[in-house]
């Protein structure tokens, strides 16, 4: 490998962090929620301690000392000593933002984030402010050898002498996962030893000889008989964090101390040595580090089957005792690395050129099987449907590669409902819905600034203060909504919340103050509404630190415009404003209409045209010497002529009976495009022009028809603002 | 690029060809492929050069009117000439020619700086001269017939 190693552990490290913190978030979220048992605080105990532990192992000193304190904490809770209190949620989810910081300030060797001192006192304060007890960590890892003696291996005896008639015995065997994510048995036993004066034996029966030995392998075990009776709440405590990696049983009672004899001569030279290179493994922090993932299949079955074979009779490899761990431990190498692959998004990107590329073959070869005239019953022609059909499978499952379910799309989002909220002094809960739904990678990547534009506008106008609510007999806590939903081939996502609702008459006053209107304009509510999204528009009366900074609606609807997708917005007076957004899923592909002109075909987005039209004679009125308007259900729309625009062609002298495409711009102007024929409406792959050419103004991008010609792409609203109009004046001698 | 590739080796391979009568030719190692000639999409407000982009296995290439660009009347654009597609910096790009003629083998010292004539259009992306069986080759100097941005004032 030609990169340095460390680097690539500690970005995947760091990949898995954002995993945890998803997580850890799942978890607090469930727990604000209402649900306290135990699995879901120990997720949420599990994450930062495993942050922690990793962190450790990189030497990432500030976030381990955070993650430490945090855990601390957590750990009260755990045990029960800490209730769950609406305060005390609000401090655990600061302290996972921060956490969060912490990562990204680790990862991007960053500054560490501010207050997060004030936070964790805050959170010790919780716990009555304990100073932190330095413990000796599990996840600690020094390199460490186990080290056995040569010829007395059984005998790890760390508490003294052992008495017989013991009343409790537990035996444990770890897998090689175990030793592959850095764990160490010993410290377990060390755990173990330290419920009680125990007798530890080591169970070497399994142990092959040196030219079998895989030293990826886990062949020991032990066996741990205690003098008394340890809780088992507190030996399972133990393996809290190994369980799915090492098989353990506990059996109370009185079982024979004897431990099985060992035979000294299955252990050659090679026992001590061959357990070191995996007990110094100890590095590897990670559930699945390359290795152990190409291991996993050539795994013996004979490693597993043994599952707590340390017992009476090691020679019976049959799991007889079912038991839940066994089941999990079974289960978890296979189904693991299946579960998910990570996968560099420029080899996606490469497919999913690849694929294009299939379809527009596939379209040449249809076409030019059609043109030697075969039969369409012939074998060749429903060869080449089914063909179509795989095709166009193929596609669509290689786009659904690249989409991804929005949910870290909405956890950050929630963390700016925390912030903002905050910031205001208001309460405020966000619910989210159809976190699941899948939306194009770079979709979601482009939606985090509009939509957290569109948060915090919620939280600080769409929201009235808690008095205000409660005068209105509403609850104190305002609830803003963010949900997300497949609907007729685009996402639409919706934010919603339940505050006051625009306040109309106020959006049209200031409208008419800042002169974006005519004072004495008849609107309905609809277009007051949407007055919100003209530039420079701020409804705020203050000035405030989350909004209001003159950047507005408008910047939020060309983003959004940018993606291909529309906004609107609905209020209603006391009940709450909605702003849903509508968004292609993808955008490789793209809705368009093909057309001509000139001799030249062309594709025009479909979410740009309002309508088609034919023209007669008297739609068409002269405007200027060259310029002419066309008169449409009421309004005057500038005409231009595609073909003149771009050059391929000198302005008519007459359009009448011309087909005009009726678009509409960002700014809600319409504007009409003169075209010679509407071929047909599909969808076509979207190809850039911007590398390997450079900005053409209003052109998009190019796309490829099925015959392998190059297509361009218009943007109309960049097309109008370049264009000049002419639409006469055919007689003038015009440059090119 | 030309001068990076071949400027180590005393050896210099050359791709010549045919535009009207003239023979020109161009360093071997920028030539990525040869193609026939395919209708190439017009791009509106581009220079008169620029021919317009085709479809090369999935990317947008811009093809250049090689003619054009040294201030030659335009190849007409039919099935004997050819599109040389070409690799400058990290750009990509076809030249419209007549046609291709030959692969050419020439130790270094037989290039010649050409001599500092009259001003014209064709002179400044011209790279040395050499004589082959007693016809005269221009080599071009490829970043000058292909900027950086092809897209320069339209």
């Amino acid at each position: 490998m030609a990169t340095d190693p460390m680097a690539e552990i500690r970005a995947s490290f760091f990949i898995e962090c954002e995993e945890l913190l998803e997580s850890l978030q799942d978890a607090l979220s469930e727990m604000d929620e209402g649900s306290h048992d135990n699995e879901t605080i120990n997720i949420v105990f599990r994450a930062v301690h495993s942050i922690k532990g990793g962190a450790g192992a990189f030497g990432l000193d500030a976030l381990v000392g955070f993650a430490h304190r945090y855990e601390t904490v957590l750990d009260e809770l755990r045990s029960g000593r800490l209730d769950v209190s609406p305060e005390a949620m609000k401090l655990f989810f600061h302290a996972a933002d921060l956490l969060q910081d912490h990562v990204r300030a680790a990862r991007d060797a960053g500054p560490s984030p501010e207050g997060s001192e004030d936070c964790l006192r805050e959170l010790e304060a919780l716990i009555g402010g304990a100073p932190v007890e330095v413990e000796e960590e599990v996840t600690d890892f020094q390199p460490m050898g186990l080290s056995f003696d040569l010829d007395l291996s059984e005998d790890l005896d760390l508490a003294g002498p052992a008495s017989q008639g013991g009343g409790c015995r537990l035996s444990l065997r770890p897998s090689a996962a175990l030793y592959a994510s850095g764990n160490e048995p010993l410290h377990l036993l060390r755990a173990l030893t330290a419920l009680g004066p125990a007798r530890i034996t080591c169970d070497t029966t399994d142990l092959p000889d040196l030219a079998t030995l895989d030293p990826e392998q886990s062949y020991l075990a032990w066996s741990v008989d205690f003098e008394g009776e340890p809780d088992e709440d507190d030996l399972r405590e133990v393996f809290d964090f190994v369980e799915d990696v090492c098989d353990y049983e506990i059996e109370y009672g009185a079982p024979e101390a004897v431990p099985p004899e060992l035979e000294l001569s299955d252990l050659d030279l090679s026992a001590g040595a061959s357990e070191d290179p995996e007990a110094e493994e100890g590095f590897g922090f990670f559930k699945e580090p390359p290795d152990a993932v190409e291991t996993a299949p050539k795994q013996p079955p004979a490693v597993v089957a043994p599952a707590s074979g340390a017992i009476p009779a090691p020679a019976d490899p049959a799991p007889r005792e079912a038991s839940k761990e066994n089941a999990k431990e079974a289960a978890a190498p296979a189904s693991e690395p299946s579960a998910t692959v990570r996968v560099d998004l420029d080899r996606i990107d490469r497919l999913v050129n690849l694929v294009g590329e299939l379809v527009i073959n596939q379209a040449m070869l249809a076409q030019s099987v059609a043109e030697a005239g075969l039969p369409p019953n012939s074998a060749v022609m429903t060869g080449l449907e089914a063909f179509m059909m795989l095709t166009r499978d193929i596609q669509d499952s290689v786009m659904m590669i690249r989409a991804q379910p929005v949910k870290p799309l909405f956890q950050r989002m929630a963390r700016i409902v925390r912030e903002a909220s905050g910031a205001v002094g208001k309460e405020v809960r966000l619910r989210t819905e159809g976190e699941a739904t899948e939306v194009d990678k770079t979709v979601i990547e482009r939606l985090a600034d509009p939509l957290t534009h569109m948060i915090r506008n919620a939280v600080d106008h769409g929201l009235e203060t808690p008095e205000k609510r409660r005068a209105a007999g509403k609850t104190a806590e305002g609830v803003i909504t963010l949900s997300a939903q497949h609907r007729s081939g685009r996402v639409v996502i919706e934010v919603s919340d339940d505050g006051a609702g625009i306040n109309r008459p106020k959006v049209r006053q200031i409208a008419i103050d800042k002169g974006l209107i005519p004072a004495d304009t008849v609107l309905s509510d609809a277009e007051i509404d949407n007055l919100l999204f003209l530039p420079g528009f701020s409804t705020a009366d203050q000035v405030s630190a989350l909004s209001g900074r003159g950047v507005g609606m408008d910047v939020v609807r060309s983003a959004i415009q940018s993606l291909g997708g529309r906004i609107t917005i609905t209020s209603e007076p006391g009940k709450g404003t909605r702003f849903s957004i509508s968004l292609p899923l993808t955008l490789a592909v793209l809705d368009g209409m093909v057309v001509s002109v000139a001799g030249e075909t062309l594709v025009v987005p479909l979410s740009s045209i309002l309508e088609t039209a034919t023209l007669t004679a008297d739609d068409i009125r002269s405007l200027g010497p060259e310029t002419n308007v066309i008169h449409v259900r009421g309004a005057f729309v500038p005409l231009y002529d595609l073909g003149a625009e771009l050059g391929y062609r000198r302005p008519k002298t007459s359009y009448d009976g011309g087909i005009v495409l009726l678009t509409a711009q960002e700014n809600g102007a319409r504007s009409a495009l003169v075209v010679d024929a509407i071929m047909e409406q599909r969808q076509v792959v979207i190809k850039g022009l911007q590398r390997s050419y450079g900005h053409i103004p209003g052109v998009a991008a190019a796309t490829i028809l099925g015959d392998g010609q190059i297509a361009l792409i218009l943007d109309p609203a960049d097309l109008v603002q370049n264009a000049t109009g002419r639409t006469r004046g055919a007689d003038l001698a015009l440059a090119g | 690029m030309t001068d990076q590739t071949s400027q180590n080796t005393s050896e210099v391979e050359l791709l010549s060809f045919r535009l009207a009568d003239e023979e020109y030719s161009v360093d071997i190692m920028s030539v990525r492929e040869i193609r026939g000639w395919t209708r190439a999409t017009p791009l509106p407000h581009a220079p008169a050069h620029v021919r317009g982009v085709i479809n090369l296995r999935g990317t947008v290439l811009p093809v250049v009117d090689l003619s054009v660009r040294l201030g030659m009347a335009p190849v007409e654009g039919d099935a004997r000439n050819v599109i040389i597609v070409v690799q400058v910096g990290g750009q990509t790009a076809g030249l419209l020619v007549d046609a291709v003629s030959d692969i050419l083998a020439l130790p270094r010292s037989e290039l010649q700086t050409p001599p500092e004539l009259a001003a014209d259009t064709a002179h400044s992306f011209i790279e040395a001269l050499t004589i082959v069986e007693g016809r005269m080759i221009r080599v071009l100097d490829l970043t000058a017939v292909l900027p950086d941005d092809t897209a320069e004032a339209a």
